[in-house]
């Protein structure tokens, strides 16, 4: 911060042309965005933790209660089957867009006409609203009247109920997410897949490799160091995902589906006991931090990737 | 052509086929929802192309008292805080790039990461004491948590790559930094700026966490606005598919054709560690 003051912008082009020029500080140039991340984001984190420290229900009085809430946590049957929905959301979430992806940027990395305009395509799920998408989700899934039944009946599956049975809604509702955010995954392959260079496979082909031979013993390792980072961010947008449950099901059948994210909002916005919400929130967010710890670590580990990264 | 390259023609569009289809399929499902009446809507099997286009629920949506308040609540919370990131992220993007100031990229990391909900309680609170609630003021700071980090993420990556030997010139012949960055840094990054614009308002248009629990009646974005619609009109499929396509298509058709920025935009941040 001190930076701000060593340097004033006029005394040092014309006042004093004696002194030893001296690279001019960027300190103002970031001052107005540390405001505003000071106060919408650093400032609301500070608060937030103050307020799990207190009984703080919305028409009451507050009062410090040290560690209550969070003491409160791993005694609270619905939270505790909440972290183990997010857990099964989260892998699933996870790992299908991971398959689909890879499986979609080796085809999207070859040559064929229309290449862009379908590349677009693709990624529409993925920059639709999602209210919008998770609505008409919610149609397709309809017992009577879904066109996902009628599918099934197709080719003689019989018929689901899709998110409004217990057991298939967090199957159901990943299937959203998958469709939605698999093109993510397909991106950052892509990316990867465009930094390999073209001599191995030439050698490859030369001693008579397969195709599923060179991608096995040449792609995959080469790639590697992108699922990663795609299986990272995957996850940490899984765990946090929001909008596509509380739009299809609000967390039901029951609490089928409430997740860590669901429960949180539940427990602030439905029954207004913001102490305890903010207890969740922060809990919420050591758990999250846990992961982009490994992410940051991972990047490190991997930094000769961002060759790919402009692409 | 031989034979096995035919093969491989063959098979390379099937898998084309196979990985675009569920994205094509849905939004053309999605499209035929729109456009049918109750009748058609609810028959079973369905009706992928009915008979006679129920164009009347799309007039119905726009003709609904309520819609063109919430489509100007929409552009005012996403363009504001839109254009609020761009003023003071890119100078921010800038002077971090500049300084090799990476440690301050943490808190955007931390900023991108933490759930929308978090931030909702205390500033919930802040809002409330302030008496703002039932403005849209409210939404257009709390957008700035999408949109901020976004254009710092998006504008450090871009002037990193930018050349370094026109500013330093341009400073040793005595321009201020605030003429560098105004009539060489800038210029330079434009296609930056429209990247991270572009990915602002996207993700800020399509937010639906903050204004479920800010907005009011009258303060209401559209992706809120359709949310609210289903617990209305359940049954009426053919005017809420209607509504969920008009709050899309600007996205959608902002996907395809801005795809070259939003795919570049995409890839440098999430590789980058987003």
């Amino acid at each position: 911060m001190s930076a701000v003051t060593q340097t004033t912008p006029a005394a040092e082009t014309d006042a004093a042309p004696e002194r030893e020029w001296r690279p001019p500080s960027y300190w103002p140039f970031v001052v107005p965005a540390l405001v505003v991340v000071l106060a919408i984001i650093i400032f609301p984190w500070l608060f937030t933790i103050w307020m799990s420290l207190n009984e703080w229900k919305v028409g009451s009085p507050t009062i410090f209660v040290g560690l209550a809430n969070y003491v409160r946590l791993p005694t609270d049957p619905r939270f505790v089957e909440a972290v183990g929905h997010t857990i099964v959301y989260t892998a699933l979430s996870v790992l299908l867009p991971l398959i689909f992806g890879t499986f979609a940027a080796v085809v999207f990395h070859q040559k064929f006409a229309g290449r862009g305009f379908l590349r677009g395509v693709f990624i529409m799920p993925m920059m639709a609203t999602p209210v919008a998408i998770a609505l008409v989700w919610t149609m397709m899934f309809h017992p009577q009247l879904g066109v996902l039944n009628y599918l099934l009946s197709l080719v003689g599956l019989p018929p689901q109920l899709w998110v409004f049975n217990p057991i298939t809604v967090i199957p159901s509702l990943v299937l959203v997410e998958t469709w939605q955010w698999t093109p993510l995954v397909m991106l950052i392959v892509l990316g990867g897949l465009a930094a390999i260079p073209i001599e191995p496979y030439e050698s490859a082909e030369i001693d008579g490799a397969g195709v599923w031979q060179m991608f096995r013993y040449i792609t995959l390792p080469l790639i590697t160091p992108f699922l990663f980072i795609a299986g990272m961010i995957r996850m940490i947008d899984a765990v946090k995902s929001f909008d596509i449950i509380f739009a299809i099901t609000q967390g039901g059948p029951g609490s089928a589906s409430e997740t860590i994210n669901l429960y949180l909002y539940s427990v602030a916005f439905v029954y207004y006991d913001l102490g305890y919400g903010s207890a969740i929130a922060v809990v919420f967010f050591i758990l999250i931090i846990a992961l982009a710890g490994v992410l940051l670590y991972l990047r490190r580990r991997t930094m000769w990737t961002e060759i790919g990264g402009g692409a | 052509m031989s034979l096995r390259q035919i093969l491989g023609k063959i098979g390379l569009w099937f898998a084309v086929f196979i990985i675009v289809s569920p994205a094509i399929l849905f939004f053309l499902w999605m499209a035929s929802l729109s456009l049918k009446f109750e009748i058609d809507n609810a028959s079973y099997p369905p009706v992928f192309i009915p008979e006679h286009f129920a164009w009347k629920n799309y007039a119905d949506v726009v003709a609904s008292n309520r819609f063109l308040t919430y489509f100007v609540n929409s552009l005012i919370v996403t363009g504001s805080a839109t254009l609020l990131a761009m003023l003071v992220g890119v100078p921010a993007g800038y002077g971090i790039a500049r300084m090799a100031a990476h440690k301050s990229a943490v808190v955007i990391l931390i900023a991108r990461i933490t759930p929308g909900l978090s931030y909702l309680i205390p500033l919930f609170l802040m809002f409330q004491w302030l008496g703002l609630l039932g403005t849209l003021v409210p939404q257009i700071i709390i957008h700035l948590v999408v949109t901020v980090p976004i254009v710092i993420w998006i504008m450090i990556g871009y002037f990193e790559t930018t050349p370094l030997e026109l500013e330093e010139a341009a400073l040793i012949d005595g321009a201020t930094r605030w003429q560098v960055f105004r009539h060489v840094a800038l210029p330079i990054a434009r296609p930056g700026l429209a990247v991270a614009f572009i990915l602002a308002v996207i993700f800020s248009w399509n937010n639906f966490v903050f204004g479920i629990v800010l907005a009011g009646r009258e303060t209401r974005t559209l992706p809120v606005a359709v949310y609210n619609m289903i617990s209305f009109d359940q049954l009426s499929w053919g005017p809420l598919a209607a509504a969920a396509l008009i709050v899309t298509l600007p996205v959608l058709l902002l996907t395809v054709f801005a795809q070259r920025q939003i795919v570049a935009g995409l890839t440098a941040g999430a590789v980058k560690g987003g």
